[in-house]
């Protein structure tokens, strides 16, 4: 409650609550191609690539206008992009080994001209290094205009775009043969992707961009099996952890607002890993157990039904030693489908006759 | 003289410095159900990939009813390999059959009530109707080559290229896609095959074509697909053909 109310009377916090929204909002959506191309790591050195642009552009100008900084950083991570791409389709090196190669040059590249930068007699200078680790607060009205204004073109061609881009990302060696070029797909998703990462430079810094991408299309997987609730869900968790993050970074002092939002999309992901239904590690292991324990059951259903009809005597008992496991007899006998006879032996009822023939029937038509 | 609905000329790809087909020419004539074999790193898949543009040769030319593939990319169909996708991408059956109408609709258009009818039709014909709605992921092998088989079909193109349509399917599902091709060809359509059965080509095909980088031999299977050539082919010592 605390929180609302401070959203509601702080304006500045009202500007940065936007722009961590509609930042958690376009890297969700985009970064849930990412993830299913398995290309999540290239937005992290895109995102590192664009370090020496912001420097370059300082140097060239003079002034801190953002719009000019992230142009730089748009050019910087693109030509980035562009090399590692190239290098993956043009030598032997694998792809993993060209993003780690541009990651590291092109950041090491951006340190070198911020220190650069910094050691210089010029009033104006800093600030510069926010970039790195990102810083929130910087918004201003102007900034989160910028931000609507890309995210607006981010959504445009996504949606535009729909039906290539799952094309792409699913088979795009069929999607080339009836006539969508890969090279124009890959293009475009990339550009949005950039796109993206630029909205987050300011906020979040080139550090952490990455997780921003990753983390909420993880977390939307674990929940559905549908690419469009994928998308959904994975801005709507995107868009969470934006607002979570400024309001916990508003309230408690010194707590840097971008580091905060990953954190929470951190545990978010993490949440969805465990928990989610169908995927989540902790539901799949209920499951399994649950799966084998009724499969066990219904063997020894089936074991007892087959001896059955064997037996001239249809109520014949059987040893618990023949029956084993122990435990399994117990679930048996309480669901009603077998009764313990004398001493350590075992019957099957009426009830446990019927269930063994529909689950003998029902395995049949399951094979054919 | 004999109209040729697909003509491949010297056609040679390399990949570095490894030629992988070398000068191929092939004519192949309207109608015919054909396979491609031949061993291993023969170039099969290539040679597919290579008529169908997803490759570009070093030299050599393809032609589709004498005219170049972006032309006839609309009467040309393709089903990859199976193992080619991650089968574990969010979408279900109807979406991925779905896929085949993409190129009759271009860019940016959805798919509307037309293509959907057409997408259920093609599921029905290879016997999914009861996997419409399901994840792919919990598909079986065999279940998914009928889906891939299923969005070729969509596709109502003249000419068919699959790649190892019968890869790992169990008998019952490679007797249903066998049907399907040689329903395909008794409405005049062609089907190029890369295969790897040899004991089924008699049976299933009347065209082969036997690869090893270079051409061997191609034609009819009662003419070609004989235990010289095949010898010629891979290079063994011994029979190949088992049991004949």
């Amino acid at each position: 409650m605390m929180f609302l109310e401070s959203l509601l009377r702080d304006y500045t916090l009202q500007i940065v609550a936007l722009g961590s929204v509609i930042l958690g909002a376009v890297s969700g959506i985009l970064g849930s191609f990412a993830v299913l191309r398995k290309q999540s790591l290239l937005g992290d050195a895109v995102s590192h690539a664009a370090l020496p642009g912001i420097a370059f552009v300082f140097l060239l100008t003079g002034v801190k206008k953002t719009e000019m900084l992230l142009l730089g950083a748009l050019i910087s991570g693109l030509i980035g992009a562009f090399i590692i791409i190239s290098i993956d389709r043009y030598t032997r090196i694998k792809f993993d080994s060209a993003l780690g190669l541009i990651l590291s040059s092109f950041f090491g590249l951006g340190l070198v001209l911020l220190t650069y930068i910094q050691k210089r007699p010029n009033a104006n200078q800093a600030g510069l290094e926010t970039f790195i680790f990102g810083q929130a607060s910087t918004l201003l009205k102007r900034d989160v205009y910028i931000m609507i204004a890309l995210g607006g073109i981010i959504l445009l061609v996504v949606g535009l775009f729909w039906k290539e881009l799952k094309l792409f990302c699913f088979d795009c060696e069929f999607g080339k043969s009836i006539g969508f070029s890969d090279t124009k797909i890959n293009l475009i998703l990339s550009s949005i992707t950039v796109l993206a990462i630029i909205i987050g430079l300011q906020s979040v810094g080139v550090i952490l961009m990455s997780a921003l991408l990753i983390s909420p299309g993880v977390a939307a997987r674990q929940w559905t099996d549908k690419l469009s609730c994928m998308v959904i869900l994975a801005s709507v968790f995107g868009m969470v952890s934006g607002v979570v993050g400024t309001l916990i970074s508003s309230s408690v002092a010194h707590m840097p607002t971008g580091p905060v939002i990953v954190m929470v999309i951190s545990v978010i992901m993490f949440f969805s890993l465990l928990f989610a239904t169908k995927r989540g590690i902790l539901w799949r292991y209920i499951k399994t157990r649950r799966d084998s324990r009724d499969i066990n059951e219904c063997k020894i259903l089936i074991n007892l039904y087959e001896s059955a009809l064997n037996h001239e005597e249809v109520r014949h008992a059987h040893k618990t030693t023949m029956l084993k496991p122990i435990k399994s007899l117990h679930y048996l006998r309480d669901k009603g489908y077998i009764r313990r006879d004398y001493l350590n032996t075992w019957v099957i009822t009426d009830l446990g006759m019927e269930k063994a023939r529909n689950s003998i029937d029902k395995n049949r038509g399951e094979r054919v | 003289m004999q109209k040729y609905i697909i003509e491949v000329e010297d056609m040679t790809v390399a990949y570095e410095k490894k030629p992988v087909l070398w000068d191929i020419d092939i004519k192949i004539p309207k109608g015919v159900l054909m396979a491609i074999v031949g061993p291993n790193g023969a170039g099969k898949s290539t040679l597919i990939k290579a008529m169908l543009n997803l490759i570009i040769p070093i030299s050599g030319k393809v032609l589709f009813n004498g005219a170049c593939y972006e032309s006839q990319r609309r009467y040309i169909g393709y089903v990859p390999q199976r193992g080619s996708v991650d089968w574990d991408f969010p979408t279900d059956v109807l979406d991925v059959v779905l896929m085949g109408t993409y190129g009759q609709i271009g860019w940016i258009k959805r798919p509307g009530k037309k293509q959907k009818e057409k997408a259920l039709d093609a599921i029905k014909k290879v016997g999914m109707e009861e996997f419409v709605d399901r994840q792919i992921s919990q598909l079986s092998g065999g279940q998914q080559q009928r889906v891939f088989l299923a969005r070729a079909l969509v596709q109502d193109a003249d000419i068919y290229f699959m790649d190892e349509p019968f890869q790992g399917v169990d008998a019952k599902t490679e007797k249903a896609i066998i049907n399907i091709l040689k329903e395909l060809r008794s409405r005049g359509k062609t089907v190029i095959v890369v295969h790897h059965d040899l004991q089924t080509v008699k049976e299933y095909f009347d065209w082969v074509t036997l690869l090893n980088t270079k051409l061997i031999k191609y034609g009819k299977v009662d003419e070609v697909f004989t235990d010289e050539n095949l010898r010629m082919t891979y290079g063994t010592i011994g029979p190949i053909l088992k049991g004949e």
